[in-house]
């Protein structure tokens, strides 16, 4: 069985008194260890179906299954639980806290652990090694450039060792340069660490870096390449 | 505890605007100590005094004398164990400001009835004997530098002499203190001098006490005795109204006004307008970190934890802000009670129970809304802003 089973899935906004549908009975298969890209035009439904992947949001039918666990029918607490110990998120603009060092946003996954501080410190720093930033621990955001930010988020993501990793457009608040050294970390974590990393990305170039590439339009699944 | 760095650094994320609400709390919480001390000090004014005796003032007004022909008939009252009759001199040294408390009172009555001041025994004699004669309290005495055989001159500034002259030239014949360390300090401005010689050297007035003192040889009879006394005088031309000292005292201090009412209304309204300050920023500081809150939830922290952080920081502004105003009115209130001339404040656990409750109060008004807000935030739109 998939790491990641979704079944029919459909989710409804509504918007005044109407309802629009947003994704319309897509099905999916995600393997563990797999490097998925979902690609699309704006308003395709893409990030829609990452948010419910990654229990963000609930599906409006269907079933979500991760790792033979069905979120879709979890409680708003158990659904923070499960994010807390399965999921790691990467967003387009970091989403770091301003106000905290690399090492403080690194460690706030950990708060959720029963690890005490001193382990705590040390994993966060082994995740800021592993993407490069050993020496920009007590930097804050702003001190650091948008590559060294989202190394900082990809950090936080995988501190608490995540089943899955989350990327909303990885890549589209930064220059070619620090995109491609984002990609390649994401890719390593991939193919070294056997991470799950399922990735919305409107960028080609980025894209490329995942095993498949799935696309969406209005809400249906159109296409896979590999 | 783990969480309290995060909420910490959410505190400050802002330092100016937390700053300067800080020293927001800080002036009001210092208002709030300065000022219910203050309203203890009013309210506390008859502790000191206990249940024993009883005082007797015209029905009318304390400030209109009763004859002293009443006094044997208030000693005859059944119940009663010792009387001294007493009158306000409204005295003051060399200028209205150096305000002393000051009594015409016949020495041996007085001295019977108030066993709280200590005066060593060649004094006592010496305070029966001398028509002109005053004793004067401890501190007062340190404060101008009097010493027993000094010859001082107080002025009243209600009764003159019979040469028209308002200056008394006194003999300090003794240096009393208190008991306990309660009645010691209201040896700052206290003095004592002989009725006799007052009553003699007065311009009018003769023949009249302020008030009558009547110690009880069993306080639970106080009522009981209150009302005979009363009841003895009733339809004449000098009825009377006797209560308990400390009901004396509390009434005494209301003249001046609804003090607690007065503090009250001013604490209500610089409450207020923190509450609305404070919960302003508060609001503020949570409008604007939507994002970063949306953030905590994505990585798995509980609507519940989310509220928390908020109302935990509601909770610490507050503390933090009140509790430095506390100590800092604390100070005050140490610094002004080691003054001369200025009454023994103190900041008690009832001012402290109130200021914390407060605090509390406060802190859950202005965090609850802000708190819910947190709580209640979808993380999918939230994360859009």
């Amino acid at each position: 069985m998939a790491l990641v089973e979704i079944r029919n899935v459909t989710k409804n906004y509504t918007r005044g008194r109407e309802t629009v549908e947003v994704l319309h009975g897509i099905n999916l298969a995600i393997e563990a260890g797999d490097f998925v890209a979902l690609m699309g035009p704006s308003g395709s439904g893409k990030t829609t179906l990452l948010n419910l992947l990654g229990g963000l949001d609930v599906p409006t039918g269907g079933e979500i299954s991760v790792d033979n666990q069905r979120i879709d029918q979890l409680s708003s607490a158990a659904l923070s639980r499960w994010r807390a110990h399965n999921v790691g998120f990467v967003f387009q603009f970091y989403n770091l806290l301003e106000h905290l060092s690399a090492l403080k946003n690194v460690e706030l996954p950990l708060l959720l652990t029963s690890l005490g501080g001193a382990e705590r410190r040390r994993n966060a720093e082994i995740a800021l090694t592993v993407v490069g930033l050993a020496e920009r621990m007590t930097h804050k955001p702003k001190e650091l450039s948008g590559g060294q930010q989202q190394r900082v988020a990809i950090a936080r993501a995988i501190v608490s060792d995540p089943t899955v990793l989350i990327c909303d457009e990885p890549t589209g608040d930064l220059d070619r340069a620090s995109a491609d050294d984002v990609m390649r970390l994401l890719q390593a974590l991939n193919r070294e660490q056997g991470k799950t990393i399922v990735m919305v990305t409107h960028d080609p170039k980025a894209a490329e870096y995942a095993r498949r590439r799935i696309h969406l339009d209005k809400g249906t699944l159109i296409g896979e390449e590999t | 505890m783990k969480y309290l760095g995060l909420i910490w650094a959410n505190l400050f994320r802002k330092k100016t605007r937390t700053l300067l609400t800080l020293l927001s709390l800080v002036s009001a919480f210092l208002l709030f100590g300065l000022l219910q001390a203050v309203n203890v000090l009013f309210n506390s004014a008859g502790d000191f005094v206990g249940a024993t005796r009883l005082v007797t003032q015209a029905r009318v007004s304390f400030t209109q004398a009763l004859p002293l022909r009443l006094l044997p008939q208030i000693e005859s009252v059944d119940g009663v164990d010792a009387v001294m009759y007493q009158q306000w001199f409204g005295g003051y040294y060399q200028e209205p400001r150096n305000f002393i408390a000051m009594f015409a009172v016949e020495p041996e009555r007085f001295l019977a009835v108030y066993p709280e001041w200590v005066l060593a025994p060649e004094q006592r004699e010496a305070f029966l004997k001398n028509r002109t004669g005053v004793i004067v309290g401890r501190q007062l005495a340190d404060r101008f530098g009097w010493k027993v055989g000094d010859k001082v001159p107080f002025n009243s500034n209600i009764w003159p002499q019979q040469n028209g002259d308002k200056t008394w030239p006194l003999d300090v014949v003794g240096i009393f203190d208190g008991k306990d360390e309660d009645w010691q300090r209201r040896t700052n401005a206290l003095a004592y001098l002989n009725f006799a010689y007052f009553d003699e050297a007065r311009q009018f007035g003769r023949g009249g006490a302020g008030t009558y003192t009547v110690t009880l040889g069993d306080p639970d009879r106080a009522a009981e005795v209150a009302r005979e006394i009363d009841r003895r005088f009733e339809n004449s031309p000098d009825e009377t109204r006797t209560q308990t000292e400390k009901d004396f005292q509390l009434g005494f201090i209301k003249q001046i006004g609804e003090i607690g009412l007065i503090v009250n209304a001013i604490l209500a309204a610089v409450f207020f307008t923190i509450l609305l300050l404070t919960g302003n920023t508060m609001a503020q500081a949570v409008r604007e970190r939507i994002p970063e809150l949306a953030i905590l939830k994505t990585l798995g922290f509980r609507d519940v934890q989310v509220m928390s952080f908020v109302l935990a920081e509601a909770v610490l502004l507050v503390m933090i802000g009140g509790l430095g105003g506390m100590l800092l009115a604390s100070g005050a209130m140490a610094v002004l009670g080691s003054l001369p001339g200025f009454p023994p404040f103190r900041m008690d656990a009832t001012v402290w129970t109130w200021a914390i409750g407060a605090m509390i109060g406060l802190a859950l008004a202005v965090g609850i809304l802000p708190a819910l807000t947190a709580m209640r935030l979808r993380i999918a739109d939230a994360l859009r802003r």
